[in-house]
């Protein structure tokens, strides 16, 4: 078994003006796949949703709005699941609602530091 | 009540009382003493009041009985005297005269700090259910091992074992430092919940005695909601379940035979227990905390409404996903995907249900046996004969026979 980090891309802009019922009906989608994970006893942590604001440092002092906003993908959450492989894992993702916001769900491998 | 029923009676109420004031004056070191004490003192009252009929106040005699072996007990003995006393706290001067206080608040302290002190992490969680069963309820050794479907040396065993962890982590009869109340409090209400359940599920055949069960772990449930720090949100949650699944004890069993939540007559149902339990549920929902046990509440909320609904199922099926994500059980996993079935549809439940890989659980079976049938009844048979060779229990056994027999003939 290994932990993977699931990191939810997607366009802000395009969930920023759902209608209340159209929220409602994306947060049933959420809660029924990650429910799904939680049932096969593959969760480890649901994570969170990243609010759409922050800065951006780079070198040189230099610090930036967070270009979010703008951004097609922008990263809005990431949880934690254990499979005993990357296909597992992309498997268990393939659900995700993301998609049919037109966003992306990356998976990557959590190596543990020693 | 007739007076040979009101010594067992008095045994169940007053021999915890008895017990946890005579433990916390004496200490773990010497629970025993205190059981010889009180066990003594029920003896002493079936033997006097058989000869000279009922004292005038029955418990206030045990008290006074309980008192005076006690206090003979430290008086006489010198071995006990040097080995006993130094480890007793509460004696407020080097007077010979013990004060063991059997006054209603002392009691209710005493009780309310055992059972932080049975409940401590370092007792094995099984080993907890039986010292509470024994400590804190007065349950004899052999009702604790019916409970248990076991027997009386294992159940002994289990005691002596969790009595000597008691001593060698030096447990100790007070109220947990404020800072770490929650943390223990959870590991108290866990014990509750099990114990609950115990009773509520087990596959034992003795339905008074697993109601007993029951009632024992909401006794101690109202014993953490009567004291100001204990009375916490998901304490409230837990009474709140434990009232709601409660009403349905008339219902759920008809001479000797367990019947289905579906097939209940909800005239049964005792309407007073919801109530209560609503209003647990009410007062559990101050402050930012969830616990798992205010999800599994909603969940027994909702089952206390037999009209089906979509709205119903919905509420059901989030609810399940939140307790999921708090912490995963199989039967919860099972019951999430029938609520999903309810909710969404058979076909998105089955697909979900073949994810959860748990082939040796009859119950898997059962579920999966429910939502194929009618869809695709050959299917549907098939894993209700697996479940019915894994069920264990023979009530398990008949429901699944007869929803075998239930499925139409032809697809």
């Amino acid at each position: 078994m290994k932990d993977f980090l699931l990191i939810f891309r997607s366009d802000y802009n395009r969930t920023a003006d759902f209608s209340a019922e159209e929220a409602q009906a994306m947060t049933k989608r959420w809660m029924d796949w990650i429910g799904s994970i939680a049932a096969q006893n593959k969760l480890k942590d649901r994570g969170n949703r990243l609010e759409n604001a922050g800065k951006v440092l780079q070198p040189n002092n230099v610090i930036t709005d967070g270009p979010y906003t703008e951004v097609k993908e922008a990263i809005g959450g990431y949880s934690i699941i254990t499979a005993d492989s990357l296909e597992e894992a992309v498997e268990l993702a393939k659900g995700c609602p993301v998609f049919s916001q037109g966003g992306k769900v990356e998976v990557r491998p959590i190596g543990i530091l020693p | 009540m007739a007076e040979n029923e009101l010594i067992p009676h008095l045994f169940r109420t007053e021999y915890r009382k008895i017990i946890a004031v005579l433990v916390k004056y004496f200490g773990f070191t010497h629970i025993e003493v205190a059981e010889d004490i009180a066990a003594d003192t029920f003896l002493s009252a079936s033997e006097m009041w058989g000869m000279h009929g009922l004292p005038e106040n029955p418990v206030a005699w045990l008290y006074t009985v309980a008192k005076n072996k006690a206090k003979n007990l430290l008086q006489r003995e010198s071995l006990f005297n040097q080995k006993i006393a130094p480890d007793i706290k509460h004696s407020t001067s080097s007077s010979s005269q013990p004060d063991i206080d059997l006054s209603d608040a002392n009691i209710k302290d005493s009780q309310l700090q055992m059972i932080f002190a049975v409940c401590h992490p370092a007792i094995p969680a099984e080993a907890q259910i039986g010292l509470a069963l024994r400590i804190l309820c007065g349950f004899g050794i052999t009702e604790i091992a019916n409970a248990f479907l076991s027997n009386k040396e294992t159940i002994n065993k289990r005691l002596m074992r969790a009595k000597e962890k008691l001593r060698t982590e030096q447990v100790k009869i007070e109220m947990p430092p404020a800072t770490e109340i929650d943390k223990r409090l959870e590991s108290v209400l866990t014990t509750l919940y099990l114990l609950f359940n115990e009773g509520y599920y087990s596959a034992s055949g003795d339905t008074s005695l697993r109601e007993d069960l029951c009632f024992e772990a909401m006794r101690l449930t109202y014993l953490l909601l009567d004291n100001k720090q204990t009375n916490t949100p998901a304490v409230n949650a837990l009474m709140a379940l434990m009232c709601f699944q409660a009403s349905r004890f008339k219902a759920r069993m008809q001479e000797g035979e367990a019947v289905l939540y579906d097939d209940q007559d909800t005239a049964l149902w005792d309407k007073e227990l919801i109530t209560r339990g609503e209003r647990f549920l009410n007062l559990s929902s101050v402050g930012n905390t969830v616990s798992k046990y205010h999800f599994e509440a909603g969940i027994a909320y909702w089952h206390t409404i037999k009209t089906d609904s979509p709205d119903k199922w919905e509420h059901i099926l989030q609810l399940y996903n939140n307790l999921l994500i708090v912490e995963y059980s199989p039967i919860a996993a099972l019951n999430r995907t029938y609520a999903l079935a309810k909710a969404n549809s058979k076909q998105e439940a089955i697909t979900e249900a073949e994810k959860l890989k748990l082939e040796n659980n009859h119950l898997y079976h059962a579920l999966l046996g429910e939502l194929y049938t009618g869809i695709n009844n050959t299917e549907a048979k098939m894993h209700f004969n697996k479940a019915l060779q894994l069920a264990l229990s023979s009530s398990d056994k008949k429901i699944i026979t007869k929803k075998i027999e239930d499925i139409p003939a032809k697809n």
